[in-house]
C-alpha cells in the first residue's frame, strides 16, 4: 500500500479528524452569534461520522502493521461514538454564562480524546498504543480543571495529571523490558517470543499496573472518587463511560492478542483484583452521600464485572466484554443526564437531596430507577443480561467460586442502588426539589438512554452482532 | 552476556546491566518521591525521573541487544516529546491550583473528603 491508501485505509480516524478540524475553524470564525449553534452543530457532524462509521470496512492493517483494523474494534469505537453524542447532548452546562466562554475547547478536547481512544483501540504496536493512550489522558485532565471557579475542579485536574503520569511511566518501564525481552515492539510479532521467563512477567505487571489505573481497579483506584467529584459532571460521565470502555477493550485485545502465552499469570492476577474491586467498592459506595462520589465507587464495582469477561480468555468472553460496556453505556449516562439536569438547575448532588423528587419530577426519577436498576441488573433490563452474559462466560472456564462472589457482590449493590430509588420515590422531604423544565436536548438524551435499557437486552440482535465479530477477530 | 558488551572508547567496557541499574535506581527514586514528597512541583519532578529512567532503558536494550533496528531509540524520542507535553499541561493545572488555593502543598488541596 502507498501512504495515501494508508491514510484513506484508517478511515474513522479520518472522518473524526475532519470533525476536530471542523469545529475548531467554525469556533475561530463563529462571533458570539454563532456560538450559539455550536452546541447543535458538534452534534450533526459527530451523527454523521457515526453513520459513515457504520459503512462496512474490510479487516486489514497499514502502516506496515502499525495500525490495524477488525471489525470488532468498529463495533467498539460505534459504542464509544454513540456515548459521546449522547454526553453531548447533556452538554448544557456549556451554555450557561459561567462556562459559555469554554464551549468551543470543551466539544475539541472531547473529540481529540476520542481520537486518542480510536489510535489505542486499533493500534498494532506499543508505539501507537502509548501515542493513543497519552492523546486521550491529557485532555481528559484539562476537561477535568476546565470549571475555573472552582476548587474541587482545580484539585480534580491536578490529580488526574498527576495520576495519570505516573501510571504511564510505571506502564513504559514494563513495555521497557518487554522491548529488551523481546527485540519487537508489534503485537503481532510479540506473542512467539513471550516465553513465561521471570524477567518478562515482571515487565508484564509493571504494564498491567499502568492500565489499571487507567481502568481504576482496587488497588489503583484511589483517585477516581475525587475526579468523579470534582469534575464537571458531564466529563465525569465521559471519564466512567468512554473511557473506561476504550481501555478496559483495549486492555483485553492486549491479553488475547500479546499476552497469550501467559494467560495463566494474567488469569491470577485478575482473579484477585475482580474480587477486592468489586467487594470494596460496593462496601465504599453504601457509605457515599454525594451521588458523584456514590456513581464513582459503583463504576469501579463495574469494572470489575466488565474485567471479569475477559478473565476466561475466550472469544464469547470478549462477546460479553463489548455487550457488558454497550448496556453500560445507557445505564451510566441516563443516570448521569438525570444528576446534570438536577445539578445545573439547583446545585444539588447529595442522595439525601435527592428525597420526594417522584412527587416534583415523576419522569426524572423514572429514568434515574430505570438506571439504577438496570445497573443493579433487575431482569427486563439491558444490566441483567449483561451480567449474565459475563457470568456465563466465567462460568464456562470454570471459575466458580469468582462467580458466586460477583453475584454476592450483585445483591450488596442492588442494595445502595435501591437506596437511591428509595430516597427518589418512598422518603418525604418537607422542601423536594422543584419541578424542573428540561430543555429539548436532555430530552433526547434521555429517551435514547431509557430505549437502550429497555431494548438492548430484549432484543437478541445487538448480542449476535457482537459475537459475530468477535469470533472473527480472534482468528 | 559476554559478547554483549560493545566497547568504543577504548576504555574499560561498560555492561548493559550497568545502564539497567542505574535506570531501576532512578525508577524507584521517581517511585519514592511521588509517595513522599507533599509539592506538586516536586512531585511532577519524581514522575519525570521514572520517564527518564524508561528513556535510559530502551535506549540501553536498542544499543546492547537489537542495533540493528531503531525501534527503541525512535520510541525513546517519543516518550521525550510526549512527557514534555504532559508536563505542559501539568504545569499550567499546577498554576491553576496555585491561583485557587494559594500554595501548592498537597495537604492544603483537599476540597473532597469522604
Amino acid at each position: 500500500m502507498d501512504s495515501f491508501s494508508n491514510f484513506l485505509f484508517m478511515r474513522s480516524e479520518v472522518s473524526l479528524l475532519v470533525v476536530i478540524l471542523a469545529l475548531l475553524v467554525f469556533d475561530l470564525t463563529a462571533g458570539k452569534r454563532g456560538m450559539r449553534y455550536f452546541q447543535p452543530i458538534a452534534i450533526i457532524l459527530l451523527a454523521i461520522h457515526t453513520i459513515l462509521h457504520l459503512l462496512p470496512h474490510e479487516a486489514g492493517i497499514a502502516f506496515g502493521g502499525m495500525y490495524t483494523y477488525t471489525p470488532m474494534a468498529g463495533v467498539v469505537k460505534t459504542i464509544l461514538n454513540i456515548a459521546t453524542l449522547i454526553i453531548f447532548l447533556q452538554a448544557e452546562a456549556f451554555n450557561s454564562e459561567r462556562m459559555s466562554n469554554k464551549k468551543g475547547e470543551y466539544y475539541f478536547l472531547t473529540l481529540v480524546t476520542l481520537l486518542g481512544f480510536y489510535f489505542m483501540i486499533s493500534s498494532g504496536h506499543f508505539l501507537l498504543f502509548y501515542i493513543g493512550l497519552e492523546m486521550a489522558s491529557i485532555p481528559i485532565a484539562t476537561l477535568a480543571a476546565m470549571e475555573k471557579q472552582s476548587k474541587r475542579s482545580a484539585e480534580a485536574g491536578a490529580k488526574y495529571i498527576l495520576m495519570a503520569a505516573f501510571s504511564s511511566g510505571i506502564m513504559l518501564f514494563g513495555i521497557s523490558y518487554l522491548y529488551g525481552t523481546t527485540g519487537t515492539l508489534y503485537f503481532a510479532d510479540m506473542p512467539a517470543l513471550i516465553s513465561a521467563n521471570t524477567l518478562q512477567i515482571m515487565a508484564f505487571v509493571f504494564f498491567i499496573a499502568g492500565m489499571f489505573f487507567k481502568i481504576s481497579l482496587v488497588p489503583f483506584h484511589l483517585w477516581t472518587p475525587d475526579v468523579y467529584e470534582g469534575a464537571p459532571t458531564n466529563v465525569t460521565s465521559y471519564l466512567s463511560v468512554v473511557s473506561k470502555g476504550a481501555a478496559v477493550f483495549a486492555l483485553a485485545l492486549l491479553l488475547y492478542r500479546v499476552f497469550s502465552n501467559i494467560i495463566e499469570q494474567w488469569q491470577s492476577i485478575l482473579y484477585g483484583l475482580i474480587i477486592i474491586s468489586i467487594t470494596l467498592a460496593n462496601l465504599f459506595a453504601i457509605r457515599q452521600k454525594n451521588i458523584k462520589r456514590f456513581l464513582a465507587f459503583s463504576s469501579i464495582s463495574q469494572a470489575g464485572y466488565i474485567v471479569l469477561g475477559i478473565i476466561g480468555g475466550t472469544p464469547f468472553g470478549m462477546t460479553t466484554l463489548v455487550y457488558y460496556i454497550f448496556v453500560y453505556l445507557f445505564s451510566n449516562l441516563a443516570a448521569f443526564g438525570v444528576i446534570t439536569i438536577i445539578e445545573n438547575r439547583t446545585g444539588k448532588v447529595n442522595i439525601p437531596d435527592y428525597k420526594g423528587l417522584y412527587s416534583t419530577n415523576p419522569r426524572l426519577s423514572f429514568v434515574m430507577m430505570l438506571s439504577m436498576f438496570s445497573l443493579g441488573g433487575i431482569p427486563p433490563f439491558a444490566g441483567f443480561f449483561s451480567k449474565f452474559f459475563i457470568f456465563a462466560a466465567a462460568m464456562e472456564q470454570g471459575f466458580y467460586i469468582l462467580v458466586l462472589i460477583a453475584v454476592i457482590n450483585t445483591i450488596i449493590s442492588l442494595y445502595y442502588y435501591l437506596l437511591v430509588v428509595k430516597a427518589m420515590f418512598i422518603d418525604k422531604n418537607e422542601h423536594p426539589i422543584p419541578s424542573l423544565r428540561t430543555d429539548s436536548y436532555n430530552k433526547a438524551s434521555l429517551i435514547f438512554c431509557t430505549a437502550g435499557i429497555l431494548l438492548v437486552g430484549i432484543f437478541s440482535i445487538f448480542m449476535e452482532k457482537i459475537e459475530l465479530f468477535s469470533f472473527a477477530m480472534i482468528q | 552476556m559476554g559478547e554483549l558488551i560493545v566497547n568504543t572508547s577504548g576504555g574499560a567496557p561498560i555492561p548493559l546491566t550497568a545502564y539497567l541499574i542505574v535506570s531501576l535506581i532512578m525508577f524507584f527514586a521517581g517511585i519514592y518521591g511521588f509517595f513522599t514528597r507533599k509539592n506538586l512541583i516536586l512531585i511532577l519532578i519524581s514522575i519525570e525521573l521514572i520517564l527518564n529512567s524508561v528513556d535510559i532503558n530502551f535506549a540501553a536494550f536498542n544499543r546492547y541487544l537489537f542495533p540493528d533496528r531503531m525501534e527503541g531509540l525512535f520510541y525513546a524520542l517519543f516518550v521525550i516529546a510526549i512527557s514534555a507535553c504532559e508536563t505542559a499541561v501539568a504545569i499550567a493545572i499546577v498554576i491553576n491550583v496555585y491561583r485557587k488555593f494559594g500554595n501548592t502543598e498537597v495537604d492544603n488541596i483537599q476540597q473532597m473528603k469522604n
